[in-house]
């Protein structure tokens, strides 16, 4: 098999909050014990509620923020053990786009210097005209045309899927393997979402780049994974669940959280919508991540939990071809 | 038609605009709209489809630079755009009151839940302490709150959900005749939307309560409302009833916004952004606010306004491709 962009074994990302009356020290874990792996061209959907950790993860794929423990490998190799220029390598290949466009592009400079920016540091483009060259090819990629339009526009001149796009480009300008977008799409007029999403899947198909999709909503998921032949991640309080090719997940979901949501989405059809019968929960209260239930974490809100998920962490195991679920119901006893 | 004693609010010719620096901003544009008594009427709409400036019309909780410039919003056969302030504040909460986004930080976090109740019953000339928490008590276990639980606690000690909930009860404190939702299940988590959806079907079922739901989603609208008005630039672009109107869209726009939701159900192959982009309302595009986005766009739609027409008994549409010429 082919070496994968990104590989996280046992990843932990921990944040310490001091908060205990005894000086003890909190910790709440964002990230416990994650293993995925992302290959060259690759789409992996991480869905789930928030607090799930999926942003965490995300961020720390991406090197912003660093692992408690576990490691996390970059073409094979541990990130921590890179030297500086292939540490510089690694933070290339591997981009971010932000959720909220209004935030994530410099007010004061222009759409060129935001571009050029990336391509000056990382010696991409080395002459004034090479900047203008391969600004307007970036802005032309990402269906912003005429390109000459858009490069001294300021970002408040631009609407919320323009910036959006804007950001993409960004992303791109530096020939990342893998782009980590934290739901890209959120802050967008809904109308535009999916001209978004197919811009990304271009892209992939025009430059080979990977994605990590990062959404709370499974329609998104859904649509994006299925559409570049992906796979769909589901996320629960810092560990991943559930994972398999985007419409299993979608049409055969194996974990009960992952079958609890998709049963509470509602859905664009007033009879259908109406007709489904939603799996309730036990509780509704969602754990604290400072203090997790022991074994599985979803079994206080679990139906179908019995004794043995109270005391031991079921592991993720392939029960369908590609199709991982970390469930007691799904091993043999 | 409904009935006229069945009309609850009737808003006629409806046009409001916003003063800009760059001009103004033609928000809502010749909207008429009905809400039947006891129904759930879902308003769907981008943003700056005139869904928002619609119910702070129905308020009267427009910013300072909004204009209403012309048209009628009866409510009850009285029109509020009309009345003093004085005298709408009568109406205010005890007639029509409005449930908004708990995300937006609707709640004082300085005062704790009962004196929210407490304070907005006061503001509106109810002194009785005593009756006004058992009122909220009653209504904060009706939204499967615990009343000795919530009833002390700040703002910040209540979950996204829990705080949506007691907009919910702080709105129907009154026991208000209209109730709008703006966006009430947006920005929480699916299973917190769906507990609210369901709790909001059951105060329409137990109370008979007539409620505007406003989103920009939906597939919360299919879930929850009876008819479904489909606004766009500031017009109203569809009214009808939810089976017909997701079963049998007549606009274009209906028909390109269901198809550009990505969702659970349905090929994904038919699932389509809408191109190009929502229109500036300061200078909308002539005729048809949608043509320049519209795959169907002939030379009327470009020139002249397309009228609100009746297909079938209750659906409408404003579109030139329905008009019979």
């Amino acid at each position: 098999m082919e070496t994968p962009i990104i590989e996280t074994r046992d990843l932990r990302v921990y944040f310490r909050v001091r908060k205990s009356l005894f000086g003890r020290e909190l910790y709440v874990k964002a990230v416990d014990g994650v293993d995925i792996a992302i290959g060259k061209g690759e789409i992996l959907t991480l869905v789930g509620e928030s607090g799930c950790g999926k942003t965490t993860l995300g961020k720390t794929i991406c090197g912003l923020i660093k692992p408690t423990s576990g490691k996390l490998l970059f073409e094979g190799k541990d990130v921590l053990s890179l030297s500086k220029k292939e540490y510089m390598e690694y933070r290339r290949s591997v981009q971010i786009i932000h959720q909220d466009p209004y935030a994530s592009l410099n007010p004061t400079k222009t759409i060129f210097q935001t571009l050029a920016f990336p391509l000056r540091r990382w010696g991409i483009a080395r002459s004034y005209n090479e900047l203008v060259d391969k600004v307007a090819e970036l802005l032309e990629l990402v269906g912003l045309t005429p390109p000459e339009e858009f490069m001294n526009k300021y970002p408040h001149q631009l609407s919320g899927g323009q910036r959006q796009r804007v950001s993409i480009a960004r992303a791109i300008s530096v020939n990342p393997k893998l782009i980590v977008a934290d739901e890209p799409i959120t802050m967008i007029d809904v109308s535009l979402r999916l001209g978004i999403l197919d811009l990304m899947l271009e892209l992939r198909e025009k430059l080979g780049t990977a994605y990590l999709f990062i959404t709370h909503d499974f329609g998104a998921a859904r649509y994006f994974s299925a559409k570049g032949g992906g796979r769909i991640a589901v996320m629960y309080l810092g560990k991943v669940v559930e994972i398999g090719p985007a419409e299993e997940v979608i049409h055969n979901p194996l974990h009960p959280y992952t079958k609890i949501l998709l049963s509470v989405v509602p859905v664009p059809d007033p009879e259908l919508s109406r007709k489904r019968k939603p799996i309730k929960l036990r509780s509704l209260d969602i754990p604290s991540p400072l203090n997790p239930p022991p074994g599985c974490k979803f079994h206080t809100r679990c139906p179908y939990a019995f004794s043995k998920c109270e005391h031991e962490d079921p592991p993720l195991v392939e029960v369908k071809p590609n199709h991982y679920v970390a469930c007691w119901l799904y091993h043999k006893r | 038609m409904p009935r006229a004693s069945e009309i609850l609010l009737s808003i006629r010719d409806l046009k409001v605009i916003y003063l800009s620096s760059r001009g103004y901003v033609k928000a809502v544009d010749k909207v008429s709209l009905d809400v039947v008594r006891g129904e759930v009427l879902g308003i769907v709409g981008e943003s700056g489809s005139g869904k928002s400036t619609l119910a702070h019309t129905i308020l009267r909780i427009l910013p300072p630079n909004a204009r209403i410039v012309n048209g009628s919003v009866l409510f009850n056969g009285v029109d509020i755009v009309k009345l003093s302030e004085k005298e709408f504040r009568n109406l205010r909460w005890r007639k029509l009151s409005m449930v908004p986004q708990a995300a937006l930080n609707a709640l004082n976090p300085t005062l704790k839940i009962l004196d929210h109740f407490v304070e907005t019953a006061k503001y509106h000339g109810l002194n009785d302490k005593e009756v006004i928490l058992e009122k909220a008590s009653k209504l904060l276990e009706l939204l499967r709150l615990e009343p000795d639980r919530v009833l002390p606690s700040y703002p910040h000690e209540l979950s996204g959900g829990m705080k949506q909930r007691v907009l919910i009860a702080l709105s129907m404190l009154l026991d208000p005749e209209l109730l709008i939702l703006d966006e009430p299940t947006t920005a929480l988590d699916v299973l917190t939307q769906r507990s609210i959806l369901d709790l909001l079907k059951e105060i329409k079922s137990k109370l008979k309560l007539t409620m505007i739901f406003i989103t920009h989603d939906i597939a919360t609208i299919a879930d929850l409302a009876d008819r479904v008005a489909v606004m766009y630039a500031g017009k109203l672009f569809e009214v009808g009833d939810v089976y017909t109107v997701f079963k049998n869209p007549a606009n274009p726009y209906t028909i390109a916004l269901m198809k550009s939701i990505p969702s659970l159900i349905g090929k994904i192959d038919d699932m389509k952004p809408i191109p190009g982009s929502p229109p500036d309302l300061v200078n909308p595009p002539r005729g048809c606010r949608f043509h320049p986005r519209c795959p169907y766009a002939m030379d009327i739609c470009r020139r002249e306004e397309p009228p609100l027409i009746e297909l079938k008994p209750g659906h409408y549409t404003a579109c030139w491709l329905h008009v019979k010429r």
